[in-house]
């Protein structure tokens, strides 16, 4: 299994001028996001709305045909969520990276398993049943490192399953750290960063 | 002798006509009968680019990307779709003021009598609880208040519904 903090680096070391669109446990600033990617007025986490990220990247892969949008989803936020992979494949954009990590649990909300884990429900099969134009899985670090190039030269809509380490959080809601930058001011940040690059 | 007095009707043309009179550049939607003429003639407009979800809570989700990317889109769905939509629109729309026209099939609706279609009678109170403003589109001559919807939303930077009740003429 990957470390969390990991696989955020291994995209982060080559996205480029992607847009970044994390959620949970991906984009949570205590496990990664924003304190470990290089690029934040281009990061947009997603918070507000369980199971969105995936559109929200899809939007911004839209608009901006030329430019790389990489999802980083929770599994319980797919599952939530589950019709946006063929929202995506409908409109099949080149430029869509779209990476499960794949923990087997709701993290974020004290660990409880999530439907279809203890390998119930594999992913890349819905992934490509659902029509994504390539699919790809890793379990290690080692083999992530060494085959991120190849998932980002591949034409998408691109999944990439990533078999990673929960970071459960038990800490009570109210005594948790927050995020600095709020979602109002990412989004207000990365609008400003597209329009100046257009 | 009796004059019978024309049936006023909304036609999909007005409704594209003010959608392309606001530079709108995507639909995200998921039919309903109501809009069923104006999807043919949106299927036609080249200057609209249509994004069909499988669920309504995908739609301000989708418009909120396109937003940030620099397009202008609108979101066209039932009433039944804002009650499933709840949290995009809370969690999206409201929490981040997104500048957003939403297009609402008005189900139910009726100025004859009774609504006995829950759709119907409970839409404007979901949108009074959220302060959400809205205009009632019925035929060609209310179309106009979807420009006004256009310029409200942008100037308070907050979502607007514009409620279209009648199923369209062709
Ligand atoms: C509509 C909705 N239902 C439930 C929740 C509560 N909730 C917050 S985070 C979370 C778990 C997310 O799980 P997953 O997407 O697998 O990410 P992970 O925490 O494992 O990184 C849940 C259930 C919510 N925020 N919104």
């Amino acid at each position: 299994m990957i470390n969390n903090t990991d696989a955020v680096r291994v995209i982060d070391s080559k996205r480029e001028d992607a847009v970044l669109v994390p959620t949970m446990n991906a984009g949570n600033v205590r496990f990664g996001l924003p304190t470990v990617t290089s690029n934040q007025v281009l990061d947009l986490p997603i918070s507000g709305a369980m199971g969105k990220a995936s559109n929200v990247g899809l939007g911004i892969a839209l608009a901006q045909p030329g430019r790389k949008v990489i999802v980083m989803d929770g599994d319980g936020s797919l599952l939530m969520n589950l019709g946006s992979l063929v929202t995506t494949s409908t409109k099949q954009p080149r430029n869509f990276y779209h990476f499960l990590f794949n923990n087997g649990v709701y993290a974020v909300t004290g660990g409880q398993p999530i439907p279809g884990s203890e390998g119930v429900t594999n992913w890349e099969e819905v992934a490509r049943g659902a029509g994504y134009a390539a699919v790809f899985s890793f379990d290690n670090l080692e083999d992530f490192t060494t085959g991120i190039d190849e998932v980002l030269a591949a034409e998408g809509p691109v999944f990439v399953h990533l078999a990673v380490e929960p970071e459960i959080e038990n800490t009570p809601v109210q005594f948790r750290q927050r995020p600095t930058r709020s979602a109002q001011q990412a989004y207000q940040e990365v609008t400003a960063a597209l329009a100046a690059d257009n | 002798m009796t004059t019978a007095i024309p049936e006023s009707i909304l036609h999909p043309a007005s409704l594209v006509n003010e959608l392309k009179k606001n530079d709108v550049s995507h639909v995200v939607w998921l039919p309903d009968s109501e809009t069923n003429f104006l999807y043919h003639m949106m299927m036609e407009e080249p200057t609209l680019d249509l994004v069909p979800v499988c669920r309504e809570g995908e739609t301000m989700a989708v418009a909120a990307g396109l937003w940030v990317g620099g397009a202008k889109p609108v979101v066209l769905i039932q009433n039944t779709g804002v009650f499933e939509a709840g949290d995009s629109i809370r969690g999206l729309c409201l929490d981040l003021n997104q500048p957003l026209v939403m297009l609402v099939g008005y189900r139910g609706w009726t100025r004859r009598g009774p609504t006995p279609d829950s759709a119907g009678r409970f839409i404007e109170h979901i949108l009074h609880a959220w302060g959400i403003n809205y205009y009632l589109v019925e035929t060609d001559e209310d179309a106009d208040r979807i420009s006004v919807a256009f310029e409200e939303c942008e100037r308070l930077s907050r979502p607007v519904a514009v409620l279209i009740g009648t199923e369209f003429g062709s």
